[in-house]
């Protein structure tokens, strides 16, 4: 199962990922149309400290623990992505309490929740975050 | 504050309607030139820290950047250029001397664009390098002047001087440790050896990750000799002796102390944090004699395994230098010209010092030919080889093989923005700085050099094919296969080729 990977050693903090992301999300053509004036939610976010950076979303865990809190039975896994019905969550955040890598987040609207579903979940094809990188700190592969 | 005569030499337009305020160029930039004003929201930018590399406009996601040559101008005048009067505030400022980076940009002649190649129509048939065996091997060393035959009649090939063998006649250049960085050059190693060919360590030794990659390793020895040691020798596949650079041929080098940092000083041997100085000469070589002793010495410390590289820059005599070096003992003579490039020169050496490789390459190949020592050396030029037609052009006029530098860093994202010598590299490549550094990741480096060479390789085999040539050996030194637009007798005489129509 592919998935995406982000080697740390190569992050630039650039966080063009977050704005692909984003921007893909919008299912717009023009990112400028898309996101100008424009506060972002990114379903990947950079985290930095001093010179050290990397990309955080969704690992898709083995075992999610994600999953097993859902109150409302909206996050399931299937085909290996951890995917969220948002027509069925009640936006009890509990999910976001309980994952260990901060990958789940409230989505713009507050009444659910939002996390990566690998670009599965728009029109990009393939995950806009690893497109995107310019330095192939973001990767999308079998291991 | 005092009043700042200068102007900004590029203007940095920002479109509106595209820029999304992301900040990227922010973070991107080095230089400080962009910020993010949180009251308006909006980018800001001070052009006068911009030195035109480019970063954020290739990394600009709604390509909102451009950056142009700044419109405002001094009085125009046809003597004293914008150039000539911004140095000279500079000066009159800093009371220093004026440095640049890479090569030569003054408007001399390109003896390379007014050269032009052959190819095969009707008479002499022309060769499809897709369909019929090409040749872009070939051999650097010392050949031996005649056959020699065992008792038995088989031909004598143990006594062969040590070769260097190239898939392509084209090595990466000189370039060292702390001028450019580590991923930089890890980047060049692994590329020369996946195209079976090698890469230069400069003068700055060779950091130890990298001794697995000695079989297409030349190593250097220049007149500060860092990092020159017993394995160090060892380790490479060809040793050169470093006599001049092209860019600042007569002087040396000078490496400043914030580029040492721990694994520079422990690579080149010297304290953390001092400057490194290369002196102007080697202090043990005023002849050919003392030259010659260096040769030997390094030939008997690598027990006449390895071929050794003397390096010259292309100067007014050069034809005669060259031959005392044949006479040296060293198997390869490397002559690089005056649009070398550098990771710091005086502006002035750098503008005004050396003669272009064409004149200095068809100059050294006619005198070695002349003396009947040509087949004692190899020549390799450097200094200004662009693409494969240069190339091409090169090893018809006598070259073995040419060395690149600038088309390699080119190829990993070098700008040319000329400010090498500042330190602050914002594609990676001439800087220390660990979060600079680590913009050039090697893994898509060294794919982007295996590219670039083996595009120039297949263009390389499409030309030899049109002259009806089929391989480097048959192409070396065929000067009928070039002829000159635009050149005056004496410049055709020095090239040794004929106008065009003759």
């Amino acid at each position: 199962m592919k998935r995406v990977y982000v080697n740390e050693e190569w992050c630039l903090g650039c966080h063009l990922c977050e704005y692909n992301c984003a921007f893909a999300a919008t299912g717009e053509t023009d990112m400028a149309k898309a996101l100008k004036g424009v506060t972002i939610h990114p379903k990947i976010q950079i985290e930095e400290n001093n010179r050290i950076s990397f990309a955080v979303s969704c690992r898709h865990c083995d075992d999610p623990i994600c999953v097993k809190s859902c109150i409302a039975g909206a996050i399931s896994k299937t085909d290996g992505v951890v995917h969220v019905d948002k027509s069925k969550c009640v936006g009890c955040y509990t999910c976001i309490l309980v994952c260990p890598y901060g990958a789940v987040m409230p989505a713009p609207d507050g009444h659910a929740i939002q996390k990566c579903e690998l670009c599965t979940d728009n029109a990009c094809g393939e995950p806009a975050c690893v497109k995107g990188c310019p330095n192939g700190a973001i990767v999308f592969e079998e291991r | 504050m005092a009043i700042n005569y200068n102007i900004p030499e590029y203007d940095v337009l920002r479109d509106p309607q595209r820029c999304i305020a992301c900040r990227v160029c922010e973070r991107q930039c080095a230089n400080e030139v962009h910020s993010f004003d949180p009251d308006s929201g909006t980018m800001k930018s001070d052009e006068s820290k911009c030195v035109n590399c480019h970063r954020c406009v290739a990394l600009c996601p709604t390509h909102a950047l451009k950056i142009v040559k700044n419109p405002d101008t001094f009085r125009l005048n046809a003597y004293w250029g914008q150039n000539d009067i911004s140095e000279i505030y500079r000066q009159a400022e800093t009371g220093g001397m004026l440095l640049s980076s890479m090569g030569n940009p003054k408007p001399y002649p390109i003896y390379w664009d007014k050269i032009l190649i052959n190819a095969s129509q009707v008479t002499n048939p022309s060769i499809d390098p897709l369909r019929e065996p090409m040749e872009t091997r070939t051999f650097l060393g010392k050949k031996p002047g005649a056959i020699e035959r065992n008792p038995d009649g088989s031909i004598k090939t143990d006594s062969l001087p040590p070769q260097l063998k190239l898939e392509v006649p084209i090595l990466f250049s000189a370039m060292s440790y702390g001028s450019i960085s580590y991923n930089a050059h890890q980047s060049l190693a692994r590329a020369a050896q996946e195209l079976g060919t090698y890469y230069n360590t400069g003068e700055g030794g060779l950091h130890e990750d990298f001794y697995k990659y000695g079989p297409n390793t030349i190593v250097q020895v220049a007149s500060g000799r860092f990092g020159v040691h017993h394995d160090y020798l060892e380790a490479g596949a060809a040793i050169e002796i470093k006599i001049g650079q092209g860019a600042k041929p007569g002087i040396g080098g000078h490496l400043t102390g914030a580029k040492i940092t721990d694994a520079v000083s422990r690579t080149r041997m010297i304290p953390k944090g001092t400057d490194a100085i290369s002196p102007a000469p080697h202090h043990d070589i005023y002849s050919i004699e003392d030259l010659r002793q260096l040769v030997y010495s390094l030939k008997e410390a690598t027990e006449y395994k390895k071929p050794i590289i003397v390096k010259i820059a292309a100067v007014h005599n050069v034809a005669a230098i060259a031959s005392g070096i044949a006479r040296s003992g060293a198997d390869i003579i490397a002559i690089d010209g005056f649009r070398g490039g550098t990771g710091a020169a005086p502006t002035r050496i750098r503008d005004n010092v050396g003669i272009p490789i064409e004149l200095a390459l068809a100059a050294v190949d006619e005198r070695l030919r002349q003396e009947q020592i040509r087949s004692n050396v190899s020549l390799i030029v450097a200094g200004g080889i662009r693409n494969s037609a240069d190339v091409v052009k090169a090893i018809a006029l006598g070259a073995d093989a040419v060395y690149i530098a600038t088309p390699a860093l080119i190829a990993l994202g070098c700008h040319l923005c000329r400010t090498c010598q500042i330190g602050k590299c914002n594609w990676g490549i001439a800087t220390q700085r660990p979060d600079l550094v680590k913009r050039l990741n090697p893994d898509i480096g060294y794919k982007r050099l295996m590219n670039l060479v083996s595009a120039w390789q297949h263009e390389i085999m499409e030309m030899m094919g049109g002259m009806g040539i089929n391989s480097i050996e048959a192409m070396r030194g065929n000067r009928l296969m070039l002829r000159g637009v635009g050149l005056n007798e004496k410049e055709l005489e020095i090239l040794g080729i004929k106008h065009a129509g003759e």
